[in-house]
């Protein structure tokens, strides 16, 4: 399916990250947002606000980001596609949501422009440090997709994909901006309605009395009703049969939340997104990924003047994580070095893929500013001392 | 082009953000360049200095912060205090004329001025000094072209006031022409 061209801006646009993402919604079909505004992701919903009763969209500022992510999800399941968007301290306090949202297999999509944390904070300053609690962040088992841009035209791209990506598997799709990509302001090309992609969630439209919400084919993501379309339906955060009624036995729970996990296992090799620059035959590769892949480009470059093998493989989703990928290479290569804006995060993915393997190095920075190059360069002279 | 990296300051109410704005979408849009536009955010954004960062590059951006601007637009006292030191060697400085006096000038900068307040009231509206200054900028650099700068021009100001920014673009533009023509010094950035 296409993009509908009501809400499609078509040309090429000078705006910033976080207008980008607003753009990249409103392409992908989302007509429903609520939001408590927080610097540095403010701009995404003051542009949503702005564009939105000219295309037939709902947006809400709520008393709160708890309330913000309850919202979405009651769109959702009256038939809208719906997102909000925060900083970090408002994406702590809709934790619980994103469990809800993964337990009732409410397609959604979560917007965190990250800030320097913990708590409030650099409100106005860029980080990194939000990509475990992307991850991990409510309490229980369960699987969510993660994307990291790293200019305002993949802000607009890449929020497309993150409803596409929501839709089909209907999984909460962490949206992981910083500050630095959210107000960076480049040429984002909009491209007529007819070239943008669209994916819209499975609907069940057969007999009333045979209909079981939470019934799944190979695929393992059910397909969707909404509120009053005459189904029988039940949404509960609490474990759950077919039908979707609760169920506290062991047997429903082991079951559920095995499906839960398997939905994205079985579909990590086409969930995965990375991109390689001169990984074959390199001795080091450095993983990066959001803005961080950005300042790691001038390291590299000067890593290879100095006659160093150098690789470059950018995360575009992080979560799921491409073990696959990251094992294989570990194998090959001497060393990874993974530059990132926080103390060290997902160098435990990438040390837990390389199992030994390969010496990993992390280049941790507290956030505030990006990394010098100077110092990814330095860190990828030092992992292949002792090689 | 290798990478240009532009500093424009002012205070608050210049328009300072959005003249930085138009040479961005002049270079990106109507340039066939790349640009990198970084705005002050927090408090040093909300009166006193502020400034834009741009970087214009024939090459795709990676490190998206200026680190030594060769060219700076400035627009007041405080922003040629605060960021006139920061300009490369070599490096392009242009203020305007009644706004900015060139205390302790460094020798190693190429400077020169315009009286863009009094050009802009001229014209009669002293709101468009930023949109003079971006004309002189264009003439005394070579980041973007003056077809590029006016297009940028035109779909960057308030509908109805295109005229007016237009006749203010070239009076700059004009005054900087004179000056480049006259400069001893003829490769410019």
């Amino acid at each position: 399916m296409h993009a509908d061209p009501i809400g499609v801006l078509t040309g090429a646009h000078f705006i910033d990250g976080d207008h980008a993402c607003s753009e990249g919604a409103i392409a992908a079909g989302c007509r429903f947002v609520a939001g408590y505004p927080i610097t540095p992701s403010t701009e995404v919903v003051e542009r949503i606000a702005e564009r939105f009763p000219f295309v037939g969209g709902v947006f809400i500022q709520m008393e709160d980001e708890i309330a913000s992510s309850i919202a979405i999800q009651g769109a959702v399941w009256g038939g809208k596609k719906a997102m909000t968007v925060t900083s970090g301290p408002g994406f702590s306090l809709m934790m619980e949501h994103i469990g809800l949202a993964a337990m009732t297999e409410t397609p959604c999509v979560f917007v965190d422009v990250q800030r320097a944390g913990p708590s409030t904070g650099l409100p106005t300053m860029p980080a990194q440090g939000d990509m475990m609690q992307a991850r991990w962040g409510s309490h229980g088992d369960y699987q969510i997709i993660a994307i990291v841009p790293n200019s305002p035209q993949e802000c607009f791209d890449l929020t497309i994909h993150a409803f596409n990506l929501s839709e089909r598997y209907r999984v909460p799709v962490m949206m992981m901006m910083d500050e630095c990509v959210g107000h960076m302001i480049e040429r984002v090309v909009i491209p007529s309605a007819d070239k943008i992609e669209v994916h819209n969630r499975k609907v069940y439209d057969g007999p009333k009395e045979s209909y079981r919400a939470f019934e799944t084919g190979r695929d393992l993501v059910p397909s969707m009703v909404k509120a009053g379309d005459g189904y029988r339906i039940h949404v509960t955060g609490l474990t759950h049969d077919e039908k979707g009624y609760p169920d506290m036995s062991v047997s429903a729970q082991g079951k559920l939340v095995q499906r839960l996990m398997d939905k994205i296992r079985i579909h990590t090799d086409d969930i995965v997104m990375y991109k390689e620059e001169d990984v074959e035959g390199a001795d080091v590769v450095v993983v990066s990924f959001g803005i961080t892949s950005r300042t790691a480009i001038p390291a590299i470059e000067q890593a290879k003047a100095k006659g160093l093998k150098v690789g470059h493989l950018r995360l575009v989703v992080v979560w799921p994580f491409p073990e696959k990928r990251i094992r294989e290479l570990a194998g090959k290569v001497k060393s990874i070095v993974v530059p990132e804006l926080n103390m060290g995060q997902i160098v435990y993915e990438v040390e837990r893929c390389a199992a030994g393997k390969c010496n990993v190095v992390s280049v941790p920075h507290a956030g505030g500013t990006v990394h010098q190059p100077k110092d990814i360069f330095a860190a990828i002279e030092k992992s292949l001392r002792g090689t | 082009m290798p990478r240009n990296e532009i500093k424009i300051g002012g205070f608050g109410g210049q328009g300072v953000i959005l003249s930085g704005y138009i040479l961005g979408r002049a270079a990106s849009i109507y340039d066939s360049k790349y640009a990198t536009m970084i705005q002050a955010f927090g408090p040093e954004a909300r009166g006193s200095a502020c400034s834009a960062q741009l970087i214009i590059s024939d090459e795709p951006i990676t490190y998206p912060y200026i680190v030594a601007p060769n060219v700076m637009v400035l627009m007041s006292q405080e922003a040629y205090s605060k960021f006139s030191p920061e300009l490369a060697p070599g490096g392009i400085l242009l203020t305007e004329e009644d706004l900015v006096a060139t205390h302790n000038l460094r020798a190693d900068v190429r400077h020169f001025s315009i009286p863009a307040t009094r050009i802009a009231e001229e014209l009669g509206k002293r709101l468009v000094l930023n949109i003079v200054m971006l004309g002189f900028a264009t003439a005394l650099t070579n980041l973007v072209g003056r077809d590029a700068a006016r297009n940028a021009v035109k779909v960057s100001v308030p509908k109805g006031t295109e005229e007016l920014n237009f006749a203010a673009f070239e009076k700059g533009y004009e005054y900087g022409l004179q000056l480049r023509e006259k400069a001893p010094e003829k490769t410019f950035a």
